[in-house]
């Protein structure tokens, strides 16, 4: 569970202090698919740095499990990034000419997991973030902007983490591509139980989440249940290359069903 | 992170710029290199010259005629033509300091040797038998002459190695042949055993004879040019000297020791200067060879800068996914460690093979001592640690959300 209690983050450069959120409550329950909306400018990024435990707030508390972390120290935060929190970032920022397998295992690499409990990890990640297995041994540098989209989602899964922190993560990607990665947070959401913030400025993607946050300038507007849910109804096997729908890959929805 | 994962992280980073890893590592190769090969060249001629002066005799005092100089001028100084040196001092010297294991004395002059069909010009010493003993000279093949043919003015002679191949054909058994030196016959008695050297400083080309006849068929006088004298131990050495030097001063009565009319100088004497002289070389050629070393230093931590500068972005991601400072900073310490590590052990590789080419085409000498290699791999994986730690540390102290925002 996610709990903000009148977080505000002020930057200050020189002289000037830029009060970037002005005071911000609000409480996520495991489980919740929320989306946390608003232009630029508007401290959703500020926000954002803070409940992915990049960044402390100014003042406030952010209970993350039950836990204030608005007052750890960068190793103290790194530790917590480690454990509970997974990132899917606009611009994907996987290990160049690194292969795929080896992005995924990053993260357990920190958590100093024993090497073969690794790799099946990995595994079960990247079934869940629905990538073809031909894939898991190219490069990072071989695959179109959805895979490695997938790739970083599995990247973000692995650690098994109670929240799932996707910043703009469609930003670098065609709709179409777009609506395979939204539906696979949707299915990671609803079948696998994950918590998912979504960090957008555009509405129709807000709108795959439960819940939509709008926030503007610093302050919330408006938190309240998505009444009109997008489901993308694009299936998961039916991504960018479509001549490569292949047995195996209809193999992986049977194991993920 | 296990040893493992770090190795592998950074084993990544270095080949991912497969042409920039490789010129900086070039850089410590390089000074790595130089630093051995100048060790090498330096320790390899210091031995030689040791091993020269070594050859020449062990705890030898040497008597020269002619006011004393200072040691450093002395070594190379002819053999003094000075006349105030007799076979009386010799005879003194011998009965009257016990300390002294052997006393040999010798006149030299040059001369045109001829052989049936072949000649040379070469160092004609004209010595006692002790001389054997004191100049640790053996006898390869046939006889030394005897202090009897000392005595009765026998014209033997003894041949080096090197005047036997100039003045007798290889199928020729050179013992019983006559030779003439200076135009006077003599029978060639023996060949001494060969003690190396380079050319033009070398005691394999030489010919001994008895130094009665040399005094005077060649020198023309009763002087001698040189008494060499063995003490018994390496103990004893400067006490001979001490007390060689009182004995032929009361015997020429001279009371100022600093008018004496003879010089001393004792083997430990030639060797501490020599010693000093190919140390500074030594010291110097591994200076130029550190300053290589230093400067590929410098071009690790310039790569290093670049590559975490470059890295910004991964730094980020890093930092995103869990890890810690410490994670970060021994990450890029190990990847500079890597550089220095593997360029050093090259280094090392391609200083041995310079060493063992300069010493098999008899250019230089060059002797690779394990403590030069062991010094060398250290001070490159040092100076990974120490041009490293400064870009490490920079990696390390990157803000996470800078960091993923860098473009």
């Amino acid at each position: 569970m996610i709990e903000c209690k009148d977080i505000k983050k002020d930057y200050i450069n020189g002289d000037e202090v830029t009060k970037a959120v002005k005071g911000v409550s609000f409480t996520i329950q495991d489980g919740e698919f929320v989306a946390i909306m608003g232009p630029s400018g508007s401290g959703k990024s500020t926000l954002m740095h803070i409940l992915g435990a990049l960044d402390t707030p100014t003042s406030g508390q952010y209970f993350l499990d039950g836990k204030d972390v608005s007052k750890l120290t960068d190793d103290q935060l790194s530790d917590i990034r480690a454990n509970q929190i997974g990132f899917v970032f606009q611009s994907f920022n996987l290990l160049p000419r690194t292969e795929v397998i080896k992005n995924v295992i990053l993260p357990l690499i920190y958590l100093k997991v024993d090497p073969v409990e690794r790799i099946k990890r990995a595994e079960q990640a990247l079934l869940s973030a629905g990538l073809e297995q031909t894939r898991w041994h190219h490069l990072s540098n071989q695959l179109s902007g959805g895979q490695i989209q997938r790739v970083a989602i599995a990247r973000a899964l692995v650690n098994d983490p109670s929240l799932i922190m996707a910043d703009e993560p469609t930003g670098n990607l065609d709709t179409r591509t777009g609506e395979i990665v939204l539906k696979t947070f949707q299915d990671l959401n609803k079948k696998e139980g994950h918590t998912i913030i979504l960090i957008t400025h555009e509405l129709d993607i807000a709108e795959h989440a439960d819940r939509i946050i709008h926030i503007r300038d610093g302050v919330i507007v408006s938190d309240e249940k998505n009444k009109n849910k997008r489901i993308s109804n694009i299936s998961l096997c039916e991504n960018e290359n479509e001549e490569k729908i292949t047995a195996e890959c209809s193999e992986i929805v049977k194991q993920k069903n | 992170m296990t040893i493992r994962d770090l190795l592998d992280q950074t084993s990544t980073g270095l080949l991912s710029n497969k042409v920039r890893t490789g010129l900086t590592m070039l850089g410590i190769v390089i000074g790595v290199a130089s630093v051995i090969a100048m060790l090498a060249i330096g320790n390899g001629s210091s031995n030689t010259i040791q091993a020269k002066i070594e050859s020449i005799g062990s705890n030898l005092v040497e008597v020269t005629p002619g006011a004393p100089r200072s040691v450093g001028t002395q070594v190379r100084a002819s053999s003094g033509s000075a006349k105030t040196l007799t076979m009386d001092d010799v005879t003194a010297i011998s009965s009257q300091i016990p300390d002294a294991e052997a006393v040999a004395a010798s006149v030299t002059s040059r001369e045109q040797v001829v052989a049936p069909g072949m000649n040379t010009n070469t160092s004609v010493i004209g010595v006692t038998p002790a001389y054997l003993t004191v100049r640790d000279v053996s006898v390869d093949t046939g006889t030394f002459f005897t202090d009897d043919q000392v005595t009765s003015l026998a014209k033997v002679a003894v041949l080096g190695p090197t005047t036997e191949a100039d003045l007798f054909a290889a199928d020729v058994d050179p013992i019983g042949q006559t030779i003439r030196i200076n135009g006077n016959v003599f029978t060639v008695i023996g060949i001494t055993t060969s003690k190396g050297g380079s050319a033009g400083n070398t005691t394999d080309d030489e010919i001994y004879i008895p130094l009665t006849v040399a005094q005077q068929y060649f020198i023309g006088n009763q002087y001698v040019s040189n008494i060499s004298i063995e003490a018994k131990t390496s103990e004893l050495v400067t006490n001979v000297q001490n007390e060689v030097t009182a004995l032929l001063l009361q015997r020429h009565n001279i009371s100022d020791p600093t008018k004496a009319d003879f010089s001393t100088l004792n083997q430990s004497d030639i060797l501490s200067t020599a010693s000093s002289i190919t140390g500074t070389m030594t010291a110097l050629l591994a200076a130029i060879a550190g300053i290589s070393l230093l400067v590929g230093g410098i071009g690790i931590m310039n790569m290093m800068l670049t590559t975490v500068t470059e890295r910004t972005r991964e730094i980020g991601l890093r930092k995103a996914i869990g890890a810690k400072k410490g994670d970060i900073r021994l990450q890029f310490l190990i990847e500079s460690m890597m550089l220095t590590i593997i360029g050093g052990i090259i280094g090392i590789i391609l200083g041995m093979t310079i060493s063992w080419v300069l010493t098999i085409t008899g250019m230089e000498t060059a002797d690779v001592s394990l403590v030069s290699v062991i010094l060398a791999f250290g001070v490159s994986a040092i100076i990974g640690i120490v041009f490293g730690y400064y870009p490490a540390a920079r990696a390390s102290n990157l803000n996470p959300i800078e960091a993923l925002r860098y473009e």
